[in-house]
């Protein structure tokens, strides 16, 4: 058998939909196998996590919950992704972002008018994020520094320091050992819409109208893709590389510092050591998946947010792990990935060495 | 400083910097042959778990090594299918791998306790440490290099033999030309796909042993995250060695330093927090990889492999 | 010497299709041994490709092939090599940061795990000697000269005792003299028994080295002769299929202000040697400077240091009295300096974004395509239909990916482009490389419009013929330096020869006309 691949000469619309799709249903066969290797029951499983997700008002609102942090972490990464620059540090960026904003609500309460106070935690938490994302485009910009290295290094130094903060000099000395904060004022809290939904789904919702703008509809935006395809190529159209990476980057770990901010001011109202739970990792994965199209982010995010809803669910309901979430995902991206193949290849494969014939029936 | 507290700090230095530097070598391999896999950390935590289990459960130590290395032979099919064949975006299928890697590892800690429980907490059996009679009397030395378990000495092996393969045999040279120029290799007569194929498995699988000896013989349990970032610090360590593994046992033993000092101070009840003596290594490995960029940029000497991360195509007409 | 010929290969009925294009079409070639064959044809006319197929690198579609009589399926080149064939391809196959015994090593049949480097290294001198192929067996690739990295591959298929040698392009990277000592090499191959394939679209080539030859168009054969019965002329009508070769009409030139100027330029390469040593130019509004040379011998990093993406460690260079030293790219763009790269996919295209997107690299950033920020989507398709029809870019929409283009069209995308941001200055580089007789007769007539226009045009180029058809001067560059200057008209061409292997055009002067060295 011989695999035979060939540039595809047209562009293939039908795959653009049909293979996420296929990959999500294979993906989701994947690991029902893996499920049932540790003798868990798919169907009773899988039946749970969507119950659990998306069943019922509340369901749909914890799944909500959860996409926010995901939608702005998502559209955040997906602009560095447009340049090629992988920003895999959107969980040290949220975590940053978080900890600005718990300073502003903890520390500067009273210096602070309280209707300005939630303003000051936004652009507290978006600049830090911002900040976070600066040092490893700087280090790459200016001397070439692997920035998949730099920005997950600091992803652990963030999250470390998130740990020192709520289990050191900000803890909640009332707390009676509980490892965070104490809880903020009430003009520090995001208000909220239904169940724990948050005003952060409106961050969400502009930064997505924002970034499509400007990728669409600027300039820079055009950059941002030229670079992305072609480095050389943009460096020698007159493009400042350096200027839009830095850009790029401010933008990037300033949604994931929102993030970070949202979840603090939103759902804890506190510092805490839920803060940090993977979000950063699941937006790689939402971009991906959304092909960097913010309006596809969106929707991918609710998704996962849903995947991550039900797994914790059925570890309500069956004492599995809720890692389940994690599985299904990487698996997801995986077949994805296979399938990719086909949007820039047409495959044919031949049985034997007698492929003459194969070939001209193709034709 | 006694005597004590530096052998001390010799021995953690020695067993931390093992697994580092079997998950290093693995990158090695794999990104010699041209194939980046960033999914080093996914990898290893499959490999701790799946190994505690299985040598948990059959009170064997052996079992779980092997069950690593039949971890990193499913693992490195995986990376390779996607990324050789189906010539995928090989950053995404590392990154894809890690998530996958460290969410099953951690279901697996969850569930494959007795009884379906966790595996947090358990004693399993482990690879116990051998003295060596004779060379463990060595002052200082003697016990933190002569008195370690058997994937240590099985790793004082593995050094001259990689740089042997290497640089002196035939299939090691086409390690190195296939990295640099697979259409070269190709115009050869030789498979690049099947070799590529060969060094992401062969790779995966030593990186699986390196989490192997972390719940085996290092850390002895399952923990979640037992990894800690390894998998990544492994990766910058192999741009440290410019593919070279001599030169990765420098870092390996550096990094294993860093690990060292962190216990001995939190040991010692310092009264710097342990957060920031566990950002150590993290801080450390940023700081190298600045010096190292900006090094190699200015002598214009660069051991990256020319081909890493390019996807061998062969048929087509430009 | 006729009489020891005998049947080396056969191929019969060779075809080979590749996405929208046929490149063989039933080719039917005789390749004998003592003898050199000339295999000519434009670029595209499936030359390579049918090498390729011989070699083993591509399997044909249809045909056959047989050795001294037998039939033989080629599955890879290795295949191929055990046949005793084997090729040097235009592109060398040789990894760079390995050694020529490395290299030498790699290609031989595997035997376990032992390198015998000692061995192997005495067999290259020895092979080294016998046919007056110089190399140093330890010296690593990248330290090599292109004549040197080729004579590593000729000793490659050499050492492993191939009897049907084939060549693609040798004289494409070579100075004159390195041209004739390498015609002096094939000879002796041949004189020893070897079947050598010459793969060229040189008529003087064919000439010179080949005993017989073989003319290909469009994937077919167009004639076998033999070299001594035929005529330049005759072997152009051929390969060409029309009577005469093109003729470019070209004005007097009356070169206006100096546009550009080049004081004590120096710059090093990527890997930190000197690639431009103490370089002096000036190029006048409505002139082409033509820069002759070898590839590699600084002529890359010339046109990157004046369009700002090389830093220059000394000197001084100035565009309309303006210092565009070390400028960013963009001020470079701003002074109306225009750059066709050498490299078309690499730096010149974004090939997977659209047609559009490509068209509109340098005009994206002023009105009507944008206003203040933003984008004008309706400008831009005024803007990006009038290049389409004014250049003749042949391309199903203005959303098809350019990396689909052909390369003819790719380049003449690239022409629009440049020439649209240009204001009175352009830099083309290996402007018609890889491109068919009708595209490259459209660059080039593109380029000399634009010199009636008043454009100051810089042309760097490895094809003398271009060089000369085009250029109202000539400098000639050699190891970063600049050998002299010349007018094409006057000058002969062993002069532009002798500069392109490093001798200055002061020194050639001195001694009188060319000397003849026997």
């Amino acid at each position: 058998m011989r695999i035979q691949f060939e540039k595809r000469t047209d562009r293939n619309r039908l795959s653009g939909f049909l293979i996420p799709v296929l990959s999500f249903f294979l993906a989701i066969l994947f690991s029902a196998l893996i499920l049932l290797f540790f003798d868990i029951n798919p169907i009773q499983a899988y039946s749970v996590m969507v119950k659990g997700s998306l069943g019922s008002t509340y369901a749909l609102s914890e799944t909500l919950v959860k996409a926010i942090p995901l939608m702005l972490t998502g559209l955040g990464v997906s602009i560095a992704f447009h340049m090629h620059f992988w920003n895999i540090g959107a969980e040290g960026q949220l975590a940053m972002g978080g900890i600005a904003a718990a300073y502003v609500a903890l520390f500067l309460k009273d210096a602070i008018p309280s209707s300005l106070l939630l303003p000051a935690m936004f652009l507290a938490g978006g600049l830090a994020g911002a900040v976070w994302g600066l040092i490893p485009a700087g280090l790459k910009s200016s001397i070439g520094v692997n920035e998949i290295l730099t920005t997950l290094m600091m992803n652990y130094i963030a999250t470390l320091l998130v740990e020192y903060l709520y289990l050191g000099p900000w803890r909640d000395p009332k707390g009676f050992g509980f490892p965070g904060t104490a809880q903020f004022v009430q003009a520090a809290w995001l208000p909220r819409l239904t169940g724990r939904v948050h005003y952060g789904i409106f961050f969400a919702l502009a930064a997505a109208v924002l970034l499509w703008f400007l990728l669409s509809r600027t300039k820079r935006g055009y950059e941002i893709r030229l670079i992305g395809e072609n480095p050389k190529a943009a460096r020698y159209a007159g493009i400042n590389i350096t200027k839009n990476i830095i850009l790029v980057m401010l933008i990037s770990g300033g949604l994931s510092g929102l993030a970070g901010m949202a979840e603090v001011s939103g759902i804890a109202h506190r510092l805490y050591m839920g803060l940090t739970v993977g979000y950063g990792y699941t937006a790689i994965i939402i971009a991906w998946l959304a092909n960097l199209n913010p309006w596809a982010i969106l929707v991918v995010a609710f998704l996962m947010g849903a995947l991550l809803v039900g797994g914790d669910q059925l570890q309500i309901a069956m004492q599995t792990p809720a890692a389940v979430a994690s599985i299904l995902q990487g698996a997801i991206l995986f077949f994805m990935l296979g399938g990719s193949i086909f949007n820039t290849y047409k495959i044919t494969i031949t049985r034997t060495r007698s492929k003459k014939q194969g070939e001209n029936a193709h034709e | 400083m006694n005597e004590a507290f530096v052998i001390s700090i010799l021995v953690i230095t020695i067993r931390a910097g093992t697994s580092l530097l079997y998950a290093t070598f693995g990158a090695i391999l794999t990104e010699r042959s041209g194939i980046q896999n960033l999914g080093v950390e996914g990898i290893m935590m499959v490999g701790a778990a799946a190994s505690f289990a299985a040598a948990y459960h059959s009170n064997n130590g052996w079992i779980g090594l092997l069950t690593a290395v039949l971890v990193g032979i499913i693992l490195g099919v995986i990376h390779a299918f996607l990324t050789i064949t189906m010539r995928a975006e090989q950053v995404v299928s590392g990154l894809a791998m890690t998530i996958f890697g460290t969410g099953l590892a951690s279901f697996m800690g969850q569930r494959l306790g007795p009884g379906n429980s966790t595996m947090v907490g358990l004693q399993g059996p482990s690879f116990e440490r051998i003295p060596i009679p004779y060379l463990r009397e060595i002052p200082y030395i003697g016990e933190a290099l002569f008195n370690q378990d058997i994937l240590v000495y099985a790793l004082y092996l593995l050094i001259p033999l990689m740089w042997f393969y290497i640089y002196k045999t035939r299939q090691g040279l086409e390690l190195r030309a296939v990295g640099e120029n697979p259409q070269a290799i190709d115009a050869l007569g030789m498979d690049v796909t099947k070799m590529r194929f060969l060094y992401t498995v062969a790779g995966a699988v030593l990186m699986a042993i390196a989490g192997a000896h972390l719940s085996l013989g290092y850390l002895q349990g399952w923990a979640d995250n037992i990894t800690g970032g390894r998998g990544w610090i492994a990766i910058a360590l192999v741009i440290f060695s410019t593919w070279n593994p001599l030169r990765a046992v420098l870092g390996a033993l550096l990094f294993g330093g860093i690990n060292a000092i962190q216990f001995r101070m939190q040991a010692a009840g310092t009264t710097l927090p342990s957060s920031f003596l566990n950002m150590l290594p993290y801080i450390v490995t940023i700081l190298v990889l600045v010096f190292i960029t900006w090094a190699e940029r200015n002598t214009h000497r660069f051991g990256t492999p020319s081909a890493l991360g390019t996807p061998f195509v062969r048929e087509e007409k430009k | 010497m006729k009489t020891s010929k005998e049947l080396a290969v056969q191929m019969r009925g060779i075809s080979k299709h590749f996405p929208g294009i046929l490149a063989n079409d039933g080719i039917d070639l005789d390749v004998y041994s003592h003898e050199i064959l000339a295999l000519l044809g434009e670029n595209g006319a499936g030359k390579t490709t049918l090498m390729n197929i011989l070699a083993g690198l591509y399997k044909p579609d249809g045909g056959q092939i047989f050795l001294k009589g037998r039939e033989v399926e080629f599955h890879s080149p290795k295949d191929a090599i055990e046949h005793g064939i084997g090729m040097v391809h235009q592109h060398f196959m040789l990894v760079e940061s390995l050694t020529v015994t490395e290299n030498i090593i790699l290609s031989l049949q595997r035997s376990g795990m032992n390198l015998h480097a000692n061995q192997v290294k005495q067999r290259i001198l020895e092979l080294s000697s016998q046919y007056h192929l110089l190399v140093d067996p330890d010296a690593s690739i990248w330290q090599l000269s292109v004549g040197e990295q080729q004579r590593v591959e000729i000793m490659r298929l050499l050492y492993r005792g191939a009897e049907t040698l084939i060549l693609d392009e040798p004289t494409a990277v070579l100075t004159p003299e390195e041209a004739t000592d390498l015609a002096k090499i094939l000879r002796k191959m041949a004189d020893e028994g070897k079947a050598v394939i010459l793969i060229t679209h040189k008529l003087n080539e064919v000439t010179a080295f080949s005993d017989r030859v073989t003319v290909l168009r469009a994937g077919h054969v167009v004639s076998n002769l033999l070299t001594k019965e035929t005529t330049k002329k005759e072997l152009a009508r051929l390969m060409v299929g029309r009577d005469i070769l093109f003729h470019l009409e070209k004005k007097k030139c009356k070169a206006g202000n100096p546009v550009l100027q080049l004081e004590h330029v120096h710059a090093t390469n990527d890997k930190g040697l000197p690639a431009l040593v103490d370089v002096n130019l000036q190029i006048c509004a409505g002139e082409i400077l033509g820069v002759a040379g070898v590839a590699g011998n600084g002529q890359r990093e010339l046109a990157e240091a004046i369009a700002g993406l090389r830093h220059i460690d000394q000197g001084k260079i100035s565009a309309n009295g303006q210092d565009i030293t070390n400028s960013s790219p963009f001020k470079v763009i701003s002074a109306g300096i225009s750059h066709v790269p050498g490299d078309r996919i690499g730096v010149g295209l974004a090939s997977n974004l659209p047609v559009s997107d490509n068209l509109v690299m340098k005009a994206y950033r002023n009105p009507p395509i944008v206003q203040g920020q933003l984008v004008k989507k309706k400008s831009i398709v005024q803007f990006v239909d009038r290049l389409i029809n004014a250049f003749n870019i042949k391309t199903p929409s203005s959303d098809t990916p350019a990396r689909l283009l052909s390369g003819g069209n790719q380049q003449r995308l690239i022409l629009a482009r440049e020439i649209t941001a240009s204001q009175g200055m352009l830099i083309a580089v290996y402007p018609s490389r890889g491109l068919d007789v009708g595209a490259t007769e459209s660059v080039r007539s593109t380029l000399l419009e634009q010199r009636e226009k008043g454009s100051a045009i810089l042309l760097i180029s490895e094809d003398l013929e271009e060089i000369n058809q085009l250029s109202d001067r000539v400098i000639v560059m050699y190891e970063g330096k600049i050998m002299g200057t010349v007018d094409p008209e006057t000058t002969p061409l062993e002069t532009i020869g002798l500069m392109m292997a490093g001798q200055p055009l002061s020194a050639i002067e001195k001694h009188g006309k060319v000397e003849q060295s026997a």
